[in-house]
């Protein structure tokens, strides 16, 4: 959408009939009244909510208010409100109120939703007390459920785009670099590096052939949807953030990477690359100076390993996406020999915050060591599942139990997975620990992106890592032999261990060869690979012992058909034939 | 390397999609690292990705029938044989995994009889797995023709399948 006369607000007029001529001009369009707006609707119109009808829910609201003859009433199109679980969802900022599964069996209905727009009878519940919201602080997310995500005006309303105003005109690049490096924002892609000092690597290395930008938005862990989210709720945020970075360093390509599987959120991040080019943020004289940004979007075609930085800038470079040994980092050597700065979509989200805002901002939330904010996808087994963000150091506990409303009557916990195919299970005994980069990885699992699925007792451990070692030979890129073949020994052997055919010989086996493959592997897939293995067999040996040595499931997941000491049973699809996952019939 | 040996040719067929396959490789400039970006549109267009196809797109771009081959075979979303006329996704990303993904597709396995990245006998139904598709709070979710389906049960698919 190009901002301009044809996005002319939609006027409600009292006594029309809705969708008469010239009222409604595009289904997408927000309906905003032309006199001041007494209440708002704010409908969520990401990837979550759509699936479960919000885009028709917005369609037929707007129709009902304009029906009901109601001229102070916007309806309006927002990002990710953040409890996917109960979508489609609607928030009235002004009441404080949310209103949940609009529309759906069992839901707020249309008439509950309309009657407290009008002003008759307050309906859904007030968002303040709520646990789920009331724990999270919100810097990456700010305006997500806010703005308009396809509209670049409602962003610059909100004080979009004045942290790049502040960098470019009142800031030398190295003063951005500086501020930066002092606000201790980290990567937010999983590993943690400082980002200040990945910027003045790159700032400092020479670029006669140019320096590039990249956003990466490969988000490839299963059960993972932060970026996704980001982009889909407020795109300009992670495009400032990537101008900002840009300006620091000296580049004026950028391309962001996105996965092929997120549709809505590439359409909506190229529309705001558009607009953003219109509106004098992108592009050339940026803002009138002399600074420039061209922004190119480039699509993934299914490849875990791209999420890794050699294999995605191979990628971007329209070749096979294989990692390659570094150094050369990519800040010295990247996109076509050049000095690229490669961040993760949240990182970049985090930038206009630290420089409109100052660095004290961010490095007054957190831990000593992690400063700021993270963004989790909290799903599995609790009761309210979503996009959460919360100050680092929070405990496990108060997200799994206040954010998360606990687990479903009758269920029990057993562990939270974070950091995906690299990360690691933290069990109950360590629910008190504080969420940060050095704690979670003491506890032998990893930040990550972000990703936390919290499992209960119909769960079993072995077959969870069973799942992610299929996954990690799957997405093996093949370059390496410790990960091609490794990963593939590693799965036969935990698949005896699921159809009960292991020895307690093979169980050291598996534990040898998880070290292996970690020491002697050329990227993180492989070296991150074992850490599932490591964590389960840390925290849940007793589960290996059961089914290696009593040839039982505790869990009674895994199939356990086989006699022990068999041959391996014939290769097939993880999930086929084996019985695989239970859900307990319960959720 | 260089975009020099990279032009316009003469599409394999007088069949107008390659006009949009065309369009694609003029809007990049003929670029080699263009790649990815053409085969995604080439599939988009013709559903799937076959020998001519490959062979048009690498002279096009200037990058060898291996290179092309390479890639097109590297990436899980791209098809060298056709699909069938309706697909049925199933997730499993973790959070539908341990609800259930593996239950569905051994169900819809067993009822049509094909198996995942399959397609059934008369070409009416993929199955195909998706790593993840970020519907995590609908666990387990399941697209069927562009569709997201969630707290899919193996009954309520059969239905949905049921009526393509």
């Amino acid at each position: 959408m190009t901002p301009g006369e044809d996005d002319a607000p939609v006027v409600p007029a009292a006594g029309r009939a809705p969708g008469s001529a010239g009222r409604v001009r595009r289904h997408t369009d927000p309906l905003v009244p032309e006199g001041p707006v007494r209440v708002s609707a704010n409908v969520c119109q990401a990837a979550g909510c759509m699936s479960m009808g919000s885009d028709r829910l917005f369609a037929d609201l707007k129709e009902d208010v304009v029906a009901s003859g109601a001229t102070d009433v916007a309806v309006r199109r927002v990002g990710c409100l953040g409890l996917c679980s109960a979508g489609p969802l609607v928030e009235v900022p002004e009441q404080g109120r949310l209103f949940e599964k609009v529309g759906a069996a069992g839901g707020t209905s249309l008439a509950e939703l309309l009657g407290s727009l009008t002003g008759e009878a307050p309906g859904g519940r007030e968002v303040a007390d709520d646990p789920f919201f009331a724990r999270q602080v919100k810097v990456v997310l700010e305006r997500s459920g806010k703005v308009d995500p396809e509209d670049v005006e409602d962003y610059v309303a909100s004080g979009g785009y004045e942290a790049l105003a502040k960098a470019v005109t009142m800031m030398s690049p190295d003063e951005v670099t500086d501020e930066v490096v002092r606000s201790g924002l980290r990567g937010r892609g999983g590993a943690g590096y400082p980002t200040g000092l990945k910027w003045r690597t790159v700032a400092k290395a020479p670029g006669e052939g140019g320096k590039y930008v990249v956003c990466n938005a490969d988000e490839g862990d299963p059960g993972a949807f932060m970026d996704r989210s980001v982009l889909e709720s407020c795109p300009q945020q992670v495009l400032e953030g990537m101008a900002i970075a840009a300006y620091a360093v000296g580049a004026s390509r950028g391309y962001v990477y996105a996965r092929a599987e997120y549709p809505l959120a590439v359409k909506r991040l190229q529309s705001a690359i558009r607009q953003a080019e219109a509106s004098g943020h992108l592009g050339r004289d940026i803002l009138g100076t002399r600074f420039e940004l061209h922004i190119e979007v480039r699509i993934g075609a299914g490849a875990f390993v791209c999420g890794e930085e050699t294999a995605l800038l191979a990628s971007i470079q329209g070749g096979r996406g294989t990692p390659r040994p570094r150094p050369p980092y990519p800040a010295s050597a990247g996109l076509w020999g050049c000095p690229t700065l490669i961040n993760n979509v949240e990182t970049f989200a985090n930038v206009p915050s630290v420089i409109s805002r100052g660095s004290g901002y961010l490095a007054g939330t957190g831990t000593e060591r992690s400063k700021g904010t993270k963004v989790f996808a909290l799903t599995g087994a609790v009761v309210r599942t979503g996009l959460i963000e919360v100050p680092m150091g929070l405990r496990l506990r108060d997200i799994v139990f206040d954010i998360g409303g606990g687990l479903a009557p009758g269920r029990r916990f057993k562990a939270v997975q974070t950091g995906g195919p690299s990360g690691g299970c933290i069990p109950e005994d360590l629910l008190d620990m504080s969420v940060d980069y050095e704690t979670l990885s003491q506890a032998g699992s990893i930040m990550g992106s972000g990703g936390m699925i919290v499992m209960d007792d119909t769960s079993c451990m072995v077959d969870v890592a069973r799942y992610f070692m299929d996954f990690c030979r799957e997405e093996s890129c093949g370059k390496c032999l410790p990960c091609r073949v490794g990963t593939q020994q590693m799965y036969r052997l935990l698949d005896r261990m699921c159809h009960g055919t292991a020895t307690m010989a093979q169980l050291e086996e598996l534990e040898g060869l998880a070290g292996m493959v970690r020491a002697t592997s050329l990227c993180g897939l492989g070296q991150g690979a074992p850490n599932p293995v490591f964590s389960t067999l840390r925290y849940f040996r007793d589960e290996y012992l059961a089914h290696v040595q009593d040839h039982r499931c505790p869990a009674g997941v895994c199939p356990m058909d086989g006699t022990p000491g068999a041959p391996v049973p014939p290769e097939g699809a993880l999930m086929a034939g084996t019985g695989a996952a239970s859900t307990g019939g319960a959720r | 390397m260089a975009p020099t040996t990279a032009a316009a040719r003469q599409a394999p067929s007088d069949d107008k999609r390659w006009r949009q396959v065309d369009v694609r490789m003029r809007r990049l400039g003929y670029r080699p690292d263009g790649l990815i970006e053409v085969l995604h549109t080439t599939q988009e267009v013709f559903g799937y990705l076959d020998d001519d196809a490959l062979r048009y797109v690498g002279e096009s771009l200037g990058v060898p029938p291996s290179t092309v081959y390479g890639v097109a075979t590297f990436y899980s979303h791209f098809s060298l044989k056709p699909q069938g006329r309706h697909t049925c996704v199933v997730c499993t990303g973790t959070a539908c995994y341990i609800n259930g993904a593996g239950q569905l597709l051994e169900e819809v396995g067993r009822r049509l009889g094909v198996a995942p990245g399959g397609t059934t006998a008369d070409g009416r139904i993929s199955v195909l797995k998706a790593r993840c598709l970020g519907a995590c709070s609908m666990a387990p979710a399941v697209v069927v023709d562009g569709e997201v389906h969630g707290k899919v049960r193996p009954d309520a698919l059969m239905a949905v399948l049921g009526t393509l």
